[in-house]
């Protein structure tokens, strides 16, 4: 009953980007839908596209580099340290919160009336809020700064997991008895490893920052626009001749990630020999110094992102609020009471959506990881980056094709369309995140039981997955989180007639009303914090008298 | 100054429990054996010369190394050699570059270069640079490791079961190998080990723990 999963989830991976990648090239080809006649010449003639197109590489690649940056001056100078331990528990909640989430909370705290202005507008007297076009500055710094703070804790904790393979804690004392500081010792005689192991999540934050749409919405520029931005525009305009336009947009750049991939690669190459010449020269770094930017820069991204979500929350409760004051003159439910019951419902449908799609790619991973026990199928070698596929083609290039082909076949955008989409992001997030914890699993425990006459279905049922139940609610919470988040793939798929806290929260965005989005970026957070939470407490609670099984 | 590594009154505590107490003086060239079972804290007497003792141990006393207290001193600046039971070559690296590694500043790079490939034929390695140090036997390896360790001239050098995982064989070419090549340098040996043999072939003092 098993063999076939293997299989099946392959498909669920491959099937719907390369369907979607087919469904893009079509009607950009002027193929499949009638109405257009040159989508790719008159996306290649749109006067911002120069412009567009720089934002997404520039804000993509060094929002890369600042994240990674970041992780690494972090975990060099500072792991096992207990300023670490800290900042580690800080940032690991941080992965649940959404981005459109973190995104507006920023927005807020950047802006010029936010909180930060308001500290120097207190201290010098400002009665207005200086006129600074910081949310949506030309170049897209903002959002570039926006995503270095919400990638950092997934590269820093994705380079955590990977320290096990590293010997870190015996490399480190050679190579500091060798004569190196702590940084430099990290990154000339760890760093390597490291990086060979997270380099695809590197890749998955390089595609999604060049092509991310939430964010770029949120603190990007608006004339023009990142291009993700302005496909996703051409894809929900009314004239249906502008949705082949978009399929061109999308493929235009998909094309512009491919190079900036095969650039990064030969990016890497250089690096690696710069870093060999590195070790030859035998010269270190300011250990000090390089430590306290670490820090600062780490202790300073989550600080934002966590103050951004109070942000949002004050101002979900706030009555009047003046510049240039820091807190709101009196608290009050009326925004809850507003949009509460609206959020609700929507509420429902996102879970609903979250549930559905969590326990579906919990299944299939389940069935994939007993079928590997059971009958030594496997996703076979390439596993890996089968599972990374969905993550690294850029979502606004395939989504279009993926509702574009089924239109031709007479299926409408739908919640189902909408469903299938879901699966295909939260799966290699289930996938990954529990593969580690059940292929650790002492499988003696399962030959003992065998020999007792127990059954493997019985095994897997009352002996895996209960000592498992922490990475398995864990790899539920990130489903769910993953669900939660997803704002392109309900746009597009849902044809904008399905409404998540995410796409609400991301269409108030554009409008002023701050209340209104402190409630639903709140809630929207909320609602994705919510499973970790459980994921923590449920097996605590269950297993509160086995002491084997805390901590797994 | 050049007196060797000395112990003024070292104790090492843990939870209030004292694990081992150590006064004495490695002369340059020679070697302290420290004995005892695993778990009787004879590592972290390492560590401590290392300077990395884990917060839960508690030390006093002084560890002074050619008339330099070391108490306090940042693990770089030390020059304080370790040598551990596996050789924990770079991976990512050659063989020529792990040697590179450990080289002081300084000096052209083909100077530096110069050094790497003598210190290699010395080790009966020529040749061996370009060499993924996955690719080397037990003993070759052992060997670089030692080479490296040497290359970044230590004031003191440390041996953690240095020899338990080599085959028979092998050991006591290594043990001759580390301990001549500290006697050339003059360089203050501590050796912890669980192996008589060990301490027989370092021929100096032995402090038994248990």
């Amino acid at each position: 009953m098993l063999r076939p999963l293997p299989l099946l989830t392959t498909l669920v991976l491959v099937g719907p980007v390369l369907f979607g990648l087919i469904g893009s090239i079509l009607p950009a080809s002027g193929l499949l839908m009638q109405s257009a006649e040159t989508p790719f010449a008159t996306a290649l003639s749109w006067p911002g596209l120069p412009r567009a197109l720089a934002i997404s590489i520039l804000s993509g690649v060094l929002s890369t580099l600042g994240a990674l940056a970041v992780a690494t001056l972090i975990l060099a100078g500072w792991h096992g340290t207990r300023a670490f331990a800290v900042l580690e528990r800080a940032l690991s909640p941080l992965l649940a919160v959404p981005h459109a989430a973190a995104a507006l909370g920023l927005a807020f705290l950047v802006s010029p009336s936010g909180w930060i202005f308001r500290i120097p507008a207190n201290l010098l007297g400002w009665d207005r809020a200086p006129d600074l076009l910081i949310l949506g500055d030309p170049w897209g710094l903002s959002l570039t700064a926006g995503l270095i703070a919400k990638e950092t804790p997934f590269l820093l904790l994705m380079m955590l997991a990977a320290m096990g393979q590293a010997d870190a804690g015996p490399r480190m004392a050679i190579a500091r008895s060798l004569g190196q500081g702590r940084v430099a010792a990290w990154l000339k005689a760890v760093f390597p490893t490291i990086y060979a192991q997270v380099r695809l999540p590197v890749l998955v934050v390089l595609v999604f920052g060049m092509t991310n749409v939430d964010v770029a919405i949120i603190l990007g520029p608006s004339t023009p626009t990142t291009l993700a931005v302005q496909v996703t525009r051409w894809m929900t305009d009314p004239d249906l001749a502008a949705r082949a336009v978009a399929a061109a947009g999308g493929l235009i750049l998909f094309a512009a990630t491919l190079a900036v991939l095969a650039l990064w690669w030969l990016g890497e190459r250089a690096i690696g020999s710069v870093g060999r010449a590195w070790v030859w020269s035998g010269i270190g770094l300011p250990d000090r110094a390089a430590r306290g930017v670490g820090l600062t820069l780490a202790g300073g991204s989550a600080a934002m992102v966590l103050a951004g979500l109070a942000a949002l929350a004050v101002w979900s409760v706030a009555a009047r609020w003046a510049f240039p004051d820091m807190l709101p003159e009196a608290l009050t439910w009326r925004s809850w009471m507003r949009f509460g019951p609206d959020m609700a419902q929507t509420a429902l449908t996102t879970l609903g959506l979250a549930v559905t799609a969590t326990a579906v790619s919990l299944l299939l991973v389940i069935g994939c990881l007993e079928a590997e026990v059971r009958h030594g199928l496997s996703l076979g070698q390439r596993a890996l980056w089968l599972l990374y596929l969905p993550l690294l083609v850029p979502q606004v290039t395939f989504l279009p094709g993926l509702q574009l082909l089924p239109l031709t076949l007479g299926i409408g955008p739908s919640i189902w369309l909408v469903l299938a989409g879901h699966i295909v992001f939260v799966l290699p997030y289930v996938f990954l995140s529990l593969q580690g914890p059940f292929r650790a699993w002492d499988g003696r425990l399962a030959r003992v039981a065998a020999g007792l006459g127990t059954s493997q279905n019985r095994v897997l049922w009352r002996l895996r997955l209960p000592m498992l139940v922490s990475p398995v609610l864990t790899a539920v919470a990130v489903g769910m989180a993953v669900s939660i988040g997803q704002y392109l793939t309900t746009l597009l798929l849902g044809g904008g007639r399905v409404t998540t806290l995410v796409t609400e929260a991301v269409a108030l965005s554009s409008g002023g009303d701050r209340r209104a989005i402190g409630v639903w970026g709140l809630g929207q957070a909320v609602a994705a914090l919510l499973p970790f939470a459980l994921a923590l407490g449920v097996p605590a609670i269950v297993f509160r008298n086995r002491r084997g099984l805390r901590h797994v | 100054m050049s007196d060797g590594l000395r112990f003024d009154d070292v104790a090492i505590s843990r939870d209030e429990r004292l694990l081992l107490a150590v006064d004495a003086r490695i002369p340059p060239g020679e070697v302290l054996t420290l004995m005892g079972p695993s778990g009787s804290g004879k590592s972290t007497l390492l560590s401590l010369v290392m300077g990395d003792l884990p917060a839960a141990f508690r030390a006093t006393g002084r560890v002074v190394l050619n008339g330099t207290d070391l108490t306090g001193l940042d693990v770089a600046a030390r020059h304080v050699g370790i040598l551990y039971q596996d050789p924990l070559l770079f991976p990512h690296l050659d063989v020529a570059t792990n040697l590179a590694f450990g080289l002081p500043r300084g000096g052209r790079r083909a100077d530096r270069r110069a050094t790497v490939d003598a210190a290699l034929a010395d080790i009966g390695l020529a040749g061996f640079g370009a060499r993924d140090p996955a690719t080397l036997s037990g003993g070759q390896a052992a060997r670089v490791a030692l080479m490296r360790t040497l290359l970044s001239r230590p004031a003191a050098l440390l041996l953690d079961e240095p020899f338990s995982k080599l085959d028979t064989g092998l050991r006591d070419q290594m043990r001759e190998l580390v301990f001549g090549r500290a006697r050339v340098a003059r360089v203050p040996v501590l050796m912890v080990t669980h192996d008589e043999a060990d301490a027989q072939a370092a021929g100096g003092q032995v402090i038994r723990l248990d």
